[in-house]
C-alpha cells in the first residue's frame, strides 16, 4: 500500500496514511548533536583507557583487588568468565553502581521510602546506614495508575483472600492450580479487553518466553521490531522460527520485509512459509514510543499475517477507557490476533495474560509451556488483579478509575509540555506517559542521578547496554498517583540542578511548531 | 566492449597524434584549435568514417541495458501481486480435540490445601506439591499479611529501579544462611530460575552434560544458552565417564579451543520424572577429574532430603562449596512462589546482571517473600518435620509395592512418587485413559490424585504416563492406609 508514496529518507516523524488515524500522531527523535556524539565517544574512550590501565595494575598486583575470585581448588578449571566480558561492569558500570538496586521499605507509591546505603569500597559493597530517606518522589516505579498502594479496597479484598486461600498454590495449571479466583479472573480479562476468552499466568516475562514457542515454529516467519523487549526476543529464538527484524516503528520496512517473505518464501528451498507472525508493543518502555496500530493492522490484513501485540506498558495507561493501545487508537480489539500484556505495570500486581479468539486459549491451555509446567498465579495477586481491573472499569461503582485515567493523560501532557518549554530533549510519544530525557554523556549517568536522590527525587537512568552507546537517557514515569504540585516539584529541582548537569536542550530549530506536525518533513 | 572500444579509439588516435607532433614538433608544442580543425580536413576519409562508427559504437554500448544472467528471473510486479493473492497460511493453530485431557482443568473451590475441595467434592490430597504443609499455616498466612499492609502487592518495576525491597535483600541473606553458601538470589518465578541461570554462564560453544530425566525448565535454559549439549542415561555414571573420556580426546587434538571452552554438568537432586537421586559424591569426584563445574537443580529435595532440610548436598555429606550453583525453586516445600540461586558469590553475583529473569523481570512480590523467610524460619526452628515427612515417605512407599497392574516408581525417600501401568497397552493416548479411569474412581471415594502432565512433542525424553503421588506432613496414618487401599482397589477394578 505505501510503496505508492514517495520515501522520504529516514524519519520517524512523517506518517504515511494520515487517514487511519482519528487523532494526530505526533512522536519526536530529536538527532544527536555532533559536537555531542564527538564528546560521549571521548568520553567513553577516556573510561576505556583508564579501564585498561586499572586492570593491568590489578594484574600485577600494584592495586589491590577486592573482588571475588575463583576458588583455590579449582584455579586449575577453565575460567568461568572471559576477562573481555566483564570489562564493562568492572570498568564502567561499578563506578556508578549506587543509582541503581535502591532499596525500599515501603510502598512503591508517588513518594517512597529509600534505605539509605553508602559503600566504602568504591562501590564493590553497600552497607545500610541505618537511616531511611522518607518521602521520595518515584519517578522510576510502573506505577501508571496509582494502584501500588497498601489501603483502600484493592488491599482489602487482597487480605480477605491471603486469609481464606493462603499466598502460594502449591500445583501447575493442569494438576491441583487451577482455583476458581483464577476462572473468575480469566473471564474479567477477556471482558475488559474485548476477546472472547483469556488466559493468565504468573510472570510478565514468562507469558512472552514461553508462550511464542507454542504459536510459532520451524517453517514460520516471525518480524520482529528492532527494539523489542528481552522476552520476546527469547521467546522467538526459542520458538525455533527464522527471525527477521524491521526497522523501529518504520512501516515501510515491515511492508518490504512481507512482501519480500510473501514472494520469496523461505531462504534457499523457497517453499512458501507457514505463518508470518508480526511482534510489536504497546508502548515501547526505552524510547516512549506508541506503536502506528492503524497501520500495522491494514498491513496484517493485506498480507494475511498474523499480529502478536505486547501490551506491558501500554495497558491500562493508554485509551480513554483504559484499555490499552487498541482503545487509544479507536480500533477494534477483534484485528489483533494476540493480544498480550502484564499486569505489574498499572495494577499493580504481577503476572501477565493473553487474551483473543476461543481456540487460540484452548490451543494455549493445553499446549503452553507454563500451563503444564509452571506454577499457576497466587491467590492475592489474582485478587488483586480482579479489583483494580472492576475499579478501572467503574464497575465497582465508584468513579475512581475514571477519575486516575483522567489524571494520568493530564500529568502526561503537562509534564511533557512543560519539559520541553524547559528546552529538554525528549523522546516519544506526546501521549505516552514513559518519558525519556537525553543526557548523552556517560559521567552525567551518575551525576543526574546522584543529585536528583539528593534533592529527594528517585529517577531512573539507563545507559549501554539497554540503550545504544551514545543515547545514555534518564527515564521518568508519570503516574496518576502524582499531583501537579509533586510534578512542579520535580521540574523545580531539574531546573535548579540543569547548570550542574546540563542535560542536553534541543535546538530552537527543531522545537517549532512547523517540524512538529503531521505529514512535515 | 565498451572499454575496448576506447583503448582502440585511443590507441589510434595516438598514434595518429604522434605522427603529427614529429611534424610539428619542429614548429613549437602548442596545440591550437585551429590546428585542430585543419588536421580534421587534412585527415582521409577511412580515418574519419572508422572514428564515426566506433564512436556511435561507444554511445550504443553506453545507452544498452545491461545483461545479467539473473534477468530471466526477476518476478515483474504483476507475478508478486498473484503471488501474494495466492499465499495462504496455515491457521494459527491447530483445532484441539474436544476430549483432549488438557483442556478442561479441575476446577478446585478454596484453597489447596490438605482437605481440597475439587469439582465440588472434598477430597484428602494427594496432589499437591505442599510437603511441609506451610500452605495453610497460619503464622505464615500472618507474616504475608503484614507485609501486605506495609508494602502493598505488586513491585510495579524490576530489581534495578525502585523494585528491590528490604525484604528481598532479607531473603536472600536468610538463603544463603540456611544453605550455608555466601550469596543467594531470588527470582520471582520457580520456572525462570533454572531456565536463567544456565544460559548465563554458558554461552555458545560450552558443553553441557546433562542427564536425560532432566526436568522441562532446564531443557529450556540449555536451549536457550545454545551451548552443544550431551546428554548422559539416567544416573548412569558409566555413561557420563563415556562421555567425558571422549570430550577429554577431543581437548587433547585441540588444546588452544579447550582453554576456552567452559564444560558443566547439570544434574536433578530429586528427580521430578522419576522420583530417585542423583549419586552426589560419584559426580563431585568426576567434577575434579576432568575439571567440569556441577549445577545441582534441587527443586525437590529443597526442604525435604538432609537433616535439616537442606537437601541433597546435606544428605551425603557432600561440602557445598564443591557444587557450583544450586537451584531450587520455593514452590514445593516453602509453598511460596519463585525460585532462588544460592553459591558462592564469585558465581552468584553474576546472575544480577546476566540473568534474563532477574534483570528484564519484575520482582517477586513483597508478601510472597515474607511468607517464605517465615517459613524459613519454622523449618529452622523444627527440624523434626523433616523426619516426620521421611517416616510418611517411606511408609507410602512399602505400602504402595504391590498393587496389581501397577509399579510404583520411586525411592523410599521421595515424596514424589509415580505410579505407572506395569504392562502398557501400546498406545499412550489408551493408557492416559486408563489412568485417568483410575484418578475418577479414587477421587470418588474422596482421595485427590493428579496424573503427570507433559507436553508430548516437545520433551525430549517423554517419560511414559504416569499418576503422581504426593506425600505431605498433613496426611495422617488413616488417611494414607485409606488412599493406599482406594487406589488398590481402582486398579483392580478399572485394569483387570
Amino acid at each position: 500500500i505505501f510503496s505508492s508514496f514517495p520515501v522520504l529518507p529516514q524519519n520517524h516523524n512523517v506518517v504515511r496514511n494520515p487517514s487511519l488515524y482519528n487523532k494526530p500522531f505526533v512522536e519526536s527523535y530529536e538527532e544527536t548533536p555532533l559536537l555531542v556524539a564527538v564528546l560521549t565517544y571521548m568520553g567513553y574512550g577516556i573510561l576505556t583507557i583508564f579501564g585498561y590501565l586499572r586492570d593491568f595494575m590489578r594484574h600485577w598486583n600494584i592495586e589491590k583487588c577486592s573482588v571475588a575470585r575463583e576458588r583455590d581448588e579449582q584455579k586449575d578449571f577453565v575460567p568461568l568468565y572471559q576477562d573481555f566480558e566483564n570489562f564493562y561492569t568492572r570498568n564502567l558500570y561499578t563506578r556508578i553502581r549506587d543509582n541503581w538496586n535502591r532499596p525500599l521499605c515501603g510502598v512503591p507509591g508517588s513518594k517512597m521510602d529509600i534505605v539509605e546505603q553508602v559503600s566504602h569500597d568504591y562501590n564493590r559493597t553497600f552497607q545500610n546506614t541505618g537511616k531511611i530517606m522518607r518521602d521520595v518522589i518515584n519517578m522510576g516505579s510502573y506505577n501508571y495508575l496509582g494502584f501500588a498502594e497498601n489501603v483502600g479496597q484493592c488491599a482489602d479484598a487482597a487480605i480477605q483472600v491471603t486469609e481464606k486461600y493462603g499466598s502460594g498454590v502449591c500445583g501447575t495449571r493442569c494438576e491441583m492450580g487451577n482455583l476458581d479466583i483464577h476462572q473468575e479472573m480469566e473471564e474479567l480479562v477477556a471482558r475488559f479487553l474485548g476477546v472472547e476468552s483469556a488466559l493468565t499466568f504468573g510472570m510478565g516475562f514468562a507469558t512472552n518466553s514461553m508462550n511464542i514457542p507454542a504459536l510459532a515454529g520451524k517453517g514460520c516467519l516471525i518480524l520482529s521490531d528492532e527494539l523489542n523487549h528481552a522476552s520476546l526476543v527469547l521467546g522467538a529464538r526459542l520458538s525455533g522460527s527464522t527471525i527477521r527484524v524491521f526497522k523501529h516503528n518504520n512501516m515501510v520496512s515491515l511492508e518490504k520485509l512481507l512482501r519480500d517473505a510473501i514472494v520469496h518464501g523461505q531462504p534457499r528451498t523457497h517453499r512458501p512459509w507457514k505463518k508470518l507472525l508480526i511482534v510489536v508493543e504497546g508502548i515501547y518502555s526505552m524510547e516512549g514510543s506508541i506503536v502506528r496500530l492503524p497501520e500495522v493492522i491494514a498491513l496484517k490484513k493485506r498480507y494475511k499475517a498474523f499480529l502478536y501485540l505486547d501490551e506491558a506498558h501500554s495497558i491500562g495507561a493508554l485509551g480513554p477507557n483504559g484499555k490499552g493501545v487498541v482503545d487509544y487508537f479507536g480500533l477494534d480489539p477483534k484485528d489483533v490476533d494476540i493480544m498480550m500484556g502484564t499486569f505489574t505495570k498499572s495494577f499493580g500486581a504481577a503476572g501477565g495474560y493473553i487474551g483473543g479468539k476461543r481456540e487460540l486459549i484452548q490451543y494455549l491451555r493445553s499446549h503452553s509451556h507454563s500451563a503444564v509446567y509452571a506454577t499457576s498465579m497466587p491467590p492475592p495477586v489474582a485478587q488483586q488483579i480482579i479489583t483494580s481491573m472492576t475499579t478501572i472499569m467503574g464497575e465497582d461503582g465508584t468513579s475512581l478509575g475514571a477519575d486516575r485515567l483522567r489524571q494520568l493523560s493530564e500529568n502526561t501532557t503537562y509534564f511533557r509540555r512543560k519539559l520541553r518549554e524547559m528546552g529538554f530533549i525528549i523522546y516519544g510519544n506526546d501521549d505516552s506517559p514513559v518519558v525519556p530525557m537525553m543526557l548523552y554523556m556517560p559521567a552525567k549517568i551518575g551525576a543526574f542521578g546522584r543529585e536528583m536522590l539528593k534533592r529527594n527525587i528517585g529517577t531512573v537512568v539507563v545507559g549501554f547496554p539497554a540503550t545504544p552507546i551514545i543515547e545514555s537517557r534518564a527515564r521518568f514515569c508519570v503516574s496518576a498517583a502524582h499531583t501537579r504540585e509533586t510534578l512542579d516539584v520535580v521540574r523545580g529541582v531539574r531546573g535548579v540542578s540543569g547548570p550542574l548537569v546540563r542535560p542536553l536542550c534541543s535546538t530552537p530549530l527543531f522545537n517549532t511548531p512547523f517540524t512538529r506536525g503531521i505529514g512535515a518533513p | 566492449k565498451l572499454c575496448i572500444c576506447c583503448i582502440c579509439l585511443g590507441l589510434y588516435n595516438n598514434k595518429n597524434r604522434k605522427e603529427k607532433r614529429k611534424t610539428k614538433m619542429a614548429s613549437g608544442q602548442q596545440w591550437v584549435l585551429v590546428e585542430m580543425v585543419q588536421a580534421f580536413y587534412e585527415a582521409p576519409a577511412y580515418h574519419l568514417i572508422l572514428e564515426g562508427i566506433l564512436i556511435l559504437w561507444i554511445i550504443r554500448l553506453l545507452f544498452s541495458k545491461t545483461y545479467k544472467l539473473q534477468e530471466t528471473n526477476k518476478l515483474t510486479e504483476k507475478e508478486k501481486e498473484e503471488l501474494i493473492e495466492e499465499w495462504q497460511p496455515d491457521p494459527l493453530v491447530p483445532l484441539v480435540s474436544k476430549d483432549h485431557p488438557s483442556l478442561s482443568y479441575d476446577i478446585v473451590t478454596g484453597p489447596p490445601s490438605h482437605k481440597i475441595i475439587i469439582n465440588g467434592k472434598e477430597c484428602i490430597n494427594f496432589a499437591s506439591f505442599n510437603f511441609l504443609g506451610l500452605l495453610d499455616n497460619d503464622r505464615v498466612k500472618q507474616k504475608a499479611l503484614t507485609s501486605l499492609k506495609t508494602y502493598g502487592v505488586g513491585t510495579c518495576g524490576p530489581r534495578g529501579f525502585y523494585g528491590t525491597f528490604d525484604v528481598h535483600l532479607e531473603l536472600e541473606s536468610r538463603l544463603a544462611k540456611f544453605m550455608k553458601t555466601e550469596e543467594a538470589i531470588i527470582y520471582s518465578y520457580g520456572f525462570a530460575t533454572i531456565a536463567s541461570a544456565i544460559p548465563a554462564y554458558s554461552k555458545r560453544g560450552d558443553i553441557v552434560f546433562v542427564d536425560e530425566a532432566a526436568c522441562f525448565s532446564i531443557q529450556k535454559g540449555l536451549q536457550a544458552s545454545r551451548s552443544v549439549i550431551k546428554y548422559f542415561k539416567h544416573n548412569d555414571m558409566e555413561d557420563l565417564d563415556r562421555l567425558l573420556k571422549e570430550q577429554q580426546l577431543e581437548d587433547h587434538k585441540n588444546p588452544r579451543k579447550a582453554k576456552v571452552t567452559r564444560r558443566f554438568i547439570v544434574v536433578e537432586g530429586l528427580y521430578m520424572n522419576t522420583a530417585d537421586i542423583c549419586p552426589l559424591p560419584e559426580l563431585v569426584k568426576m567434577k575434579y577429574k576432568y575439571k567440569v563445574r556441577i549445577f545441582l537443580e534441587e527443586s525437590l529435595s529443597f526442604g525435604v532430603l538432609g537433616e535439616h532440610g537442606r537437601g541433597v548436598t546435606e544428605h551425603f555429606g557432600v561440602n557445598i562449596d564443591d557444587i557450583d550453583l544450586i537451584s531450587a525453586n520455593m514452590e514445593n516445600a516453602i509453598a511460596s512462589i519463585g525460585g532462588f540461586c544460592c553459591g558462592r558469590s564469585f558465581v552468584i553475583d553474576h546472575q544480577r546482571l546476566s540473568g534474563q529473569g532477574y534483570c528484564f523481570s519484575a520482582s517477586l512480590p513483597p508478601m510472597l517473600a515474607a511468607a517464605a523467610i517465615e517459613a524459613l524460619d519454622i523449618m529452622e526452628e523444627d527440624p523434626d518435620i523433616f523426619t516426620v515427612l521421611r517416616e510418611k515417605c517411606t511408609s507410602v512407599y512399602h505400602a504402595l509395592q504391590g498393587t496389581s497392574g501397577l509399579k510404583l516408581v520411586g525411592v523410599p525417600l521421595s515424596p514424589s512418587l509415580h505410579l505407572q501401568l506395569e504392562r502398557s497397552s501400546g498406545s499412550r493416548d489408551t493408557d492416559q485413559r486408563t489412568l485417568r479411569r483410575i484418578v475418577d474412581y479414587v477421587s470418588l471415594r474422596e482421595v485427590a490424585l493428579t496424573i503427570a502432565r507433559y507436553l508430548e512433542k516437545e520433551e525430549r525424553y517423554l517419560p511414559p504416563p504416569t499418576i503422581r503421588v504426593l506425600v505431605t506432613v498433613e496426611q495422617t496414618d488413616e488417611e494414607i492406609q485409606k488412599a493406599v487401599s482406594c487406589i488398590k482397589e481402582a486398579a483392580l477394578a478399572v485394569i483387570s
